[in-house]
């Protein structure tokens, strides 16, 4: 449905996104993953057809973001980082005005005003003027706005910023809902958020994609090799080269006085270890599996472990 | 067409919404109103004077003496408030980033332009049309020449026309109004006095700053004149505005 291929957006000399190709299928919610100045917004500018792209190409609904624009606003609703509100209309006249701009027919307008101020449940305010009302129900205007022309595709950058925790899982649950007939891409900071809501992910930093695909295939494709992480109230060399004698064990190693043993995936030495454990006395404290999944991935893209 | 009244409509509830267009229009009424009362007072006491003279007072002429002093200082008061009205047209919707709402959305970018247009055309004849009723008072206890007055109000309406499109151009050009104002304002200014320093440019640059000069056109105007020359300048000084204020827009995005 969305299809990014080697998007480069520059501002002056700064390249804010960099050959980013992804892809996102119909009926699907992607989260689009980045740390701050990762380029999430302005990918989804790109998108929405609010600036040009420097180079590159990408498509909505088949359709070519650049040639055919018109057409893709048609079909996109967009909730953009900073609320494009008017803190003097009320939020019925300004969803009145987003209708008209959105070319709804004037015999739908209040039908698609009242569905969009019902999904985002604005029934309570929609009288008062915006600039009196709470940051919570802005975010709702925002999402009802680009609702009201029932798009195919939705864009929504940060949906849930700024918003209490309550709020924070209400909107998830209310994007959770939208899913469907509609393909929605949503950009975060936030991991817990693409885990909860999208199924699949593209993650990006410094413009740059880090890895993309649906979370299963991610999480699976990062597992090449599983293993366990021991505690142990006996440590030493001894220890060390005791678990390296089992047949088939990849690698030891030590790291905060933790041992890590891992093993090529689709095997298993659970068994095995914790029979050495017994055998030899060694005092278990703890065993964990190894995650070594996009949590991982994502933290070490934070912390500036991996560059580029 | 309906996306540009959506626009215009959306801008001029906006106007009348806020304070600005009231605050507008009644300062450009009061002021307006400050000059017309002594201009009318004089007449009125030139009159009762050269009564007594049949000849002289046949030479009276409210037109001359009242109308075209009337609509010098009418647009010299726009000079001042047109700049304030167009301000915050570009600017206002790029630092509230509510400029993201309009140009993803399925309009073009000139429907966006001309509908703000409209939209401050729209509270510049409320403002003329208010100035009227000082005109009916004249109507009613004198007999001044219509056609030159309309001729008047119609020059005016051009002129103002031209301001805001240089007025809208100026506010795609920042975010902040204040700028925008006084950038209009200055500009504005600029192309009125534009000719005092014709003088001393010679040949074909005097002819071309004459021409340029708001000035010129003015004098026309305040005597009820409005030849093609005029209605030309006018014109093109608003598709100039509007155009330039296409090219920055688009070239702003496209950066
Ligand atoms: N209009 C602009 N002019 C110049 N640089 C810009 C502009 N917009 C964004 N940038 C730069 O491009 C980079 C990417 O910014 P972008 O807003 O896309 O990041 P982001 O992933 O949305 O970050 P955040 O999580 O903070 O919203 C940043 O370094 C930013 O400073
Ligand atoms: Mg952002």
């Amino acid at each position: 449905m969305i299809e990014v291929e080697h998007l480069t957006k520059k501002y002056g000399e700064l390249v804010a996104v960099k050959d980013l190709s992804f892809k996102v299928d119909e009926g699907k919610i992607w989260g689009l993953l980045g740390p701050n100045a990762a380029g999430k917004t302005t990918t989804m500018r790109i998108l929405t057809g609010y600036i040009p792209a420097t180079d590159g190409k990408a498509t909505v609904a088949s359709l070519d973001i650049f040639e055919q624009s018109n057409r893709v606003k048609k079909i996109i609703g967009y909730l953009p980082e900073v609320l494009p509100l008017y803190p003097e209309m009320t939020v019925l006249s300004f969803l009145n005005f987003v209708s008209e701009i959105k070319q709804i027919p004037s015999s739908q307008k209040k039908e698609a005003v009242d569905k969009a101020i019902g999904i985002s449940g604005l029934e309570s305010v929609r009288g008062r003027l915006i600039r009196n009302i709470s940051r919570g129900f802005k975010q709702r205007v925002g999402i009802a706005q680009a609702l009201i022309h029932d798009p195919q595709v939705l864009i929504f950058d940060e949906p849930t910023q700024g918003l209490d925790p309550a709020q924070i899982i209400e909107t998830r649950k209310l994007i959770k809902s939208l899913k469907g007939e509609r393909t929605i891409l949503i950009s975060t900071h936030i991991l817990a958020e693409v885990t909860q809501v999208c199924d699949g992910v593209v993650i990006i930093n410094e413009g740059t994609l880090m890895a993309s695909g649906s979370l299963e295939d991610l999480t699976a494709s990062f597992k090449e090799k599983e293993g366990v992480a021991v505690k142990l109230r006996k440590e030493g060399k001894e220890v060390l080269s005791l678990f390296g004698k089992i047949p088939g064990v990849a690698r030891v190693s030590l790291e905060d006085d933790e041992l890590k043993i891992e093993w090529a995936k689709g095997k298993d030495f659970r068994d095995e270890i914790t029979r050495l454990i017994v055998e030899k006395d060694l005092g278990l404290i703890e065993m964990r599996p190894l995650g070594i999944g996009i949590e991982d991935l994502y933290i070490r893209i934070i912390s500036g472990d991996i560059e580029q | 067409m309906k996306n540009i009244w959506a626009i215009c409509k959306k801008e001029i509830k906006t106007y009348f919404m806020s304070p600005i267009a009231y605050v507008i229009i009644t300062v450009f009424l009061v002021l307006v109103g400050f000059f017309f009362y002594p201009l009318i007072w004089w007449f009125n006491s030139q009159s009762l004077q050269l009564a007594k003279n049949p000849y002289y007072y046949q030479q009276l002429n409210i037109n001359q003496m009242v109308y075209s002093p009337f609509f010098h200082n009418m647009s010299i008061i726009l000079l001042f408030m047109i700049p304030l009205l167009t301000m915050r047209l570009f600017s206002e919707e790029k630092k509230r980033q509510t400029d993201e709402l309009l140009f993803t959305s399925p309009i073009s970018v000139n429907q966006i332009i001309i509908g703000k247009y409209l939209a401050s055309l729209f509270v510049l004849v409320v403002m003329l049309l208010l100035t009227g009723l000082l005109s009916i008072f004249t109507f009613v206890f004198g007999n001044p020449e219509l056609a030159p007055v309309l001729n008047g109000y119609l020059g005016l309406f051009l002129m103002g026309a031209a301001f805001i499109a240089i007025g809208i151009f100026f506010s795609s050009l920042t975010e902040n109004q204040i700028v925008s104002a006084i950038l209009t304002f200055g500009a504005l200014l600029l192309f009125l006095i534009l000719n005092w320093t014709s003088p001393s440019a010679g040949g074909m640059w005097k002819d071309v700053l004459d021409y340029l000069s708001f000035f010129q056109h003015f004098n026309d105007l305040t005597r009820g004149i409005l030849d093609t020359t005029d209605l030309v300048y006018y014109l093109s000084f608003i598709f100039l505005g509007l155009f330039l204020t296409h090219s920055i827009i688009q070239s702003r995005r496209w950066r």
